[in-house]
């Protein structure tokens, strides 16, 4: 192995200018990949963000409602003219026992009860449709970090207190410290002291949303000791859907990923992650074939020098990897080069950019970047490397 | 045969075999080479000699016939087997001087025994330079060979030759790109290792005051041996 890298090294060095283009090549290539990479990974990793920092990552209901009929006799022709029913707002039967066996449910972060439903607030005159939403504030925070978006008053739902959006806080003309009724229709209603104001920063929620006290809403929206649904984070989020699988089938009960809730923003990311594959396979590609050009020209341009390794004893595996490890070579030098240049563009894009996001680049990209164009460079060597092993030393050594 | 190096027995050679352009070039060689032999092998152009030499040297494999060196016979090794005896039974040197470029011309005499071993340690190193020194070279060991003459650089290429201690010394048209004086100081170092290492020298050479320096002479005509005679 040490004479290959010897000859291998000697004959990089001896090629000045070829070996310095290639370099180059190999490095605008990885540091295009890289770059690439990190641009879409931050991008993406932002807009799951977004999305997930208003929302949790399954949400657990009961069932869906289904007419039960009984089976018709063997033998007869059945015409059915059914009507769907109607979803009543109802309890997920023994949550307790559910939030439970979530708990102790590995790839999990947070489990949260909510009992939530439809109502309105009112104020005066003025009436607002909202979603009221009865929480254990302590576990609702692990799942929406509501405490970080209070833009007035305090977080806090303890008996008689509300928490309420931005928008819907302006439309009533509410600041904290003032009374709110709420209506849950059926005659049921209550008056709050709204004790803070959030602020998600998407507009629909900011206006709806009304946190409450688990029982307090519970008695508003008449399910005494219910809850409506179980908001459940997982360590993963991209295994969301699996995990939601398994506690579907764990519980019985209807379990939504938000890969499921959001399946167009999914699709969204997977095309781009596909594009970004595409992009970099290409760029790969392509410096693949620079790698394998320039040794092709390289072997030949040394054919004679082949022919004499090969009558001094040199054999034809070793003359094989002296032209492996050349692209070996070129593929680490060049992307360690190229890594370096994607750093300094990430650098320079965060420094001086737009300023619209940040892109951090993972501990894991470089490295793998730099071995996958590694493995390319002794792959694009192979069919060069293969022909000078197999010159003949007759031929190699005659030419000229 | 204890005293033989080489010995060819019946050694046909033909190329395009199998094609309509079938031609044979050897036509049954029968040679045998002893240990102290310094002999050239003259011939008019396209008798054959490069072919025999190629074949001699195992860099291509006869047709038909046995090739014996060292008493072992060849026509049955694969490339492995016999690119190792090339490389520690057989040195080359060749008419322009192929050194590698990329190398020193220490390097360059070192090599053999680096493809062969790995890294030189201080004794094969101080071999290289003591081979070095026998040619008159021992002040250029760190030069690359485009900074040598054409005569230093194929005496760099006799010390390579040299540097696995081989049985036999093939040389092909060793002189034919030195001027006289050049040529007959290369010539002299043949015949020096000749005789101070015992190895076998076969040179192919045009040159007849090469030739006549020689013990014996080879004459291939059309790919037959058509005379051997000892001075």
């Amino acid at each position: 192995m040490w004479i290959e890298a010897n000859i291998a090294l000697k004959f990089l060095r001896q090629g000045r200018i070829q070996t310095a283009l290639i370099l180059v090549g190999v490095a605008v290539g990885v540091a295009v990949i890289v770059f690439v990479v990190a641009l879409i990974n931050s991008l993406q990793g932002n807009i799951i963000e977004r999305t997930l920092g208003t929302q949790s990552h399954i949400r657990v209901q009961p069932p869906e409602e289904v007419n039960l009929r009984p089976a018709a006799p063997a033998g007869t022709v059945e015409l059915l003219n059914e009507d769907k029913r109607p979803q009543r707002l109802r309890s997920i039967n023994n949550w307790l026992e559910v939030q439970a066996a979530l708990d102790g449910l590995p790839g999990l972060k947070a489990v949260s009860p909510m009992a939530s439903g439809p109502g309105f607030a009112r104020r005066g005159e003025v009436l607002r449709s909202v979603s009221l939403m009865g929480i254990d504030a302590a576990r609702y925070e692990r799942i929406i970090p509501i405490r970080d978006e209070i833009v007035e008053g305090e977080f806090r739902v303890g008996a008689g207190d509300a928490v309420i959006g931005r928008q819907l806080a302006s439309e009533l003309g509410l600041r904290p410290g003032n009374k709110l009724r709420l209506e849950a229709g059926q005659g049921r209603d209550a008056i709050v002291n709204v004790a803070g104001i959030f602020e998600l920063g998407v507009r629909e929620l900011d206006a709806r949303f009304v946190y409450l006290d688990l029982t307090q809403a519970q008695a508003l929206l008449g399910l005494p000791g219910g809850v409506t649904q179980i908001d459940v984070t997982a360590l993963d989020i991209f295994a969301a859907d699996a995990s939601a699988l398994r506690i579907a089938r764990l519980s019985g009960l209807k379990a939504e990923s938000w890969m499921e809730t959001n399946a167009q923003l999914m699709n969204a990311l997977s095309s781009q992650s596909i594009s970004t594959n595409i992009i970099s396979l290409m760029v790969a590609l392509s410096v693949a074939f620079g790698i394998a050009s320039v040794l092709a020209v390289s072997v030949t341009q040394r054919t004679r020098e082949i022919g004499i390794l090969r009558a001094i004893g040199t054999t034809r595996r070793q003359m094989l990897g002296v032209f492996l490890l050349q692209g070996g070579l070129v593929g680490l030098l060049g992307s360690a080069i190229g890594a370096f240049a994607a750093y300094a563009l990430v650098w320079l894009f965060n420094t001086v950019g737009p300023g619209l996001f940040y892109i951090p680049i993972g501990p894991v990209l470089i490295p793998a970047s730099m071995a996958l164009a590694t493995v390319t460079g002794v792959l694009s060597a192979m069919a060069p490397a293969w022909r000078a092993s197999r010159l003949d030393p007759v031929v190699a050594i005659r030419y000229v | 045969m204890s005293d033989g190096v080489l010995r060819l027995e019946g050694l046909r050679k033909s190329y395009n075999v199998g094609l309509p352009t079938e031609v044979e070039v050897l036509h049954g060689i029968d040679l045998q080479v002893g240990r102290h032999d310094f002999a050239a092998l003259i011939g008019p152009s396209g008798s054959g000699k490069s072919t025999l030499l190629n074949v001699i040297g195992l860099l291509d494999t006869p047709t038909q016939g046995e090739l014996f060196l060292l008493d072992r016979p060849t026509s049955a090794m694969d490339d492995d087997e016999r690119t190792a005896l090339r490389g520690s039974s057989i040195g080359f040197v060749f008419q322009f001087h192929h050194l590698i470029q990329a190398f020193t011309a220490l390097e360059n005499v070192l090599l053999p025994l680096m493809v062969s071993r790995g890294k030189p340690d201080a004794e094969t190193t101080d071999r290289g330079r003591e081979l070095l020194k026998a040619v008159g070279l021992e002040a250029f060991a760190g030069k690359r060979p485009n900074e040598l003459s054409g005569g230093q650089q194929q005496r760099v290429a006799i010390a390579r030759a040299l540097i696995t201690r081989p049985s036999l010394l093939l040389a092909d048209e060793p002189t034919g790109n030195l001027d006289t004086h050049t040529a007959a100081e290369t010539f002299a170092l043949f015949r020096k290792f000749n005789e101070q290492f015992g190895c076998a020298v076969l040179v192919v050479t045009h040159d007849p005051r090469l030739s006549d320096s020689c013990d014996r002479t080879i004459n291939l005509v059309d790919g037959v041996i058509v005379s051997d005679r000892a001075r």
